[in-house]
């Protein structure tokens, strides 16, 4: 029942990127991307600025860019989206490479992407830089409410308990013939990601059964 | 006779939907004791302990902890003093790391600093895991956690171990040195358990409790070799398993 070590986001290196303490890092994440969305859309040579800059601060990090460009794959349904946009936008319309679109469209859709990939991008960084207890303790001494932090830290906790539970559920699925991946047992599948979340949920209540009995009244020393 | 550390009568329960799991329980255990709690699935083993320290509010009947009712204006203490281990170590290491989590009881009592550390290792100590003491929880075998588990609540120095199935999912080495560290600590026990060996091998004493009520109370020899109580109560020895050919018994 072993998880497999570290997760599955974090980097271990030791670069200036990753001893930085956490709570500025997520400081200088927030205002990064305040400043990418507030940049004007046509405004290139800004979006140029800020790419650099980022890109700066992934070299300092030493964090490798396939590790990185795998993870952007994230970024793949909104990428779709911003493709669909030029498509279906009103507005006049210009021809590229032979294909009517709608212009204001076209621009709206490049804005998004850039500003998505730059905050996606972002938001890798920190991840591979800061393993995630210290993103919980950054936020804390930022003053976020305790109860926020609280969730965020069971919800990395139990990530790999559920999904390990997932993977046996689809294990004991497979070994009986039924294969998750075909849509024929989606339905299957449904119903066995409802019984997850149940399992989940009662977990949850004896994770705080257990929390009370050791004298838990609201706040996390 | 002196006061009894868990004192239970006339305990009875209905959970909200009406299923009815406890029907008039009485049982007590006195300091130093080893009690095992023996039961078919499904007897209330589980439903009986939440009621031990307060999670669960008894429907009728009464349960004290040395002379102090459990009661919600003494839940703090009652909480101090009945510690549960409970039977999935996963439900109850939630922290980043071993020694978070071990300080968790003791610090909502109120100890800080250099008392706190001090609390944790010797808990540490006491289940042979102090060397893990910064490792994240998930990344400890099963057998490990179990032991943290235990740790996490002998830090809050309870004056009855209450255990829930200590020995499921543990391999025959894990489930021996838990049997050695458990019969290393001084404090009262209360197991429960269908093992019935491991019962045999670790408490001198065992209870039945079969339908929501208890149906014996004895020498764990006695109860487990008496055939028609066994039989009655969904109780089986593991195959080729006899009480009776074991060499020593606890005392």
């Amino acid at each position: 029942m072993g998880a497999g070590h570290g997760h599955r986001l974090h980097f271990h290196a030791h670069s200036p990127i990753h001893r930085a303490p956490a709570h500025l890092k997520i400081v200088a994440l927030v205002v990064f991307m305040l400043v990418v969305v507030a940049t004007p859309r046509q405004a290139y040579a800004v979006f140029a600025v800020e790419a650099a800059a980022l890109v700066g601060v992934v070299l300092l990090s030493r964090v490798p860019a396939p590790y990185l460009a795998k993870r952007m794959v994230i970024e793949v349904p909104f990428a779709v989206f911003a493709v669909l946009v030029p498509f279906v936008a009103y507005g006049p319309r210009i021809d590229v490479l032979g294909v009517s679109v709608s212009e204001p469209g076209l621009l709206a859709a490049g804005a998004l992407l850039i500003k998505g990939t730059l905050g996606v991008l972002a938001s890798l960084t920190l991840a591979a830089t800061t393993e995630p207890q210290d993103v919980l303790r950054g936020l804390e001494r930022l003053r976020m409410p305790d109860l926020i932090v609280q969730i965020m830290g069971f919800m990395i906790r139990y990530l790999d308990v559920v999904t390990a539970e997932l993977a046996r559920m689809m294990v004991a699925m497979r070994s009986r013939g039924c294969e998750p991946r075909s849509p024929q047992h989606w339905p299957t599948l449904a119903r066995a990601m409802g019984s997850l979340f149940i399992r989940s949920y009662e977990r949850g209540e004896r994770v705080h059964l257990a929390m009370l009995s050791r004298g838990y009244d609201g706040r996390l020393p | 006779m002196s006061t009894p550390v868990l004192d239970v009568r006339g305990l009875a329960f209905a959970y909200p939907d009406g299923h009815q799991a406890l029907y008039g329980v009485d049982l007590h255990v006195h300091q130093g004791e080893r009690v095992a709690l023996l039961g078919p699935n499904g007897a209330g083993k589980t439903t009986l302990v939440l009621h031990l320290n307060g999670i669960l509010t008894a429907g009728a009947g009464e349960v004290a902890v040395s002379g102090l009712p459990v009661a919600k204006r003494n839940l703090q203490e009652i909480r101090r003093r009945v510690g549960i281990v409970f039977q999935d170590p996963d439900d109850q290491l939630f922290l980043g790391t071993v020694r978070q989590d071990v300080a968790f009881g003791p610090a909502n009592l109120g100890l800080k600093g250099a008392a706190l550390d001090k609390r944790v290792m010797t808990a540490l100590d006491l289940v042979g895991m102090a060397d893990f003491a910064d490792r994240p929880p998930h990344h400890l075998s099963f057998g490990q956690r179990r032991r943290v588990a235990m740790a996490t609540v002998l830090a809050m120095e309870p004056e009855i171990l209450v255990l829930d199935e200590p020995s499921s999912n543990l391999d025959p080495a894990s489930r021996r040195e838990l049997a050695d560290i458990l019969r290393s600590l001084d404090v009262t026990l209360l197991m429960v358990t269908h093992d019935l060996p491991y019962a045999l091998e670790l408490c001198p004493r065992s209870l039945v409790l079969s339908d929501g009520i208890v149906v014996a109370d004895g020498r764990t020899f006695d109860v487990l070799t008496d055939a028609p109580l066994m039989a009655a109560h969904r109780l089986e020895l593991p195959w080729g398993f006899d009480p009776r050919s074991v060499g020593s018994l606890p005392a």
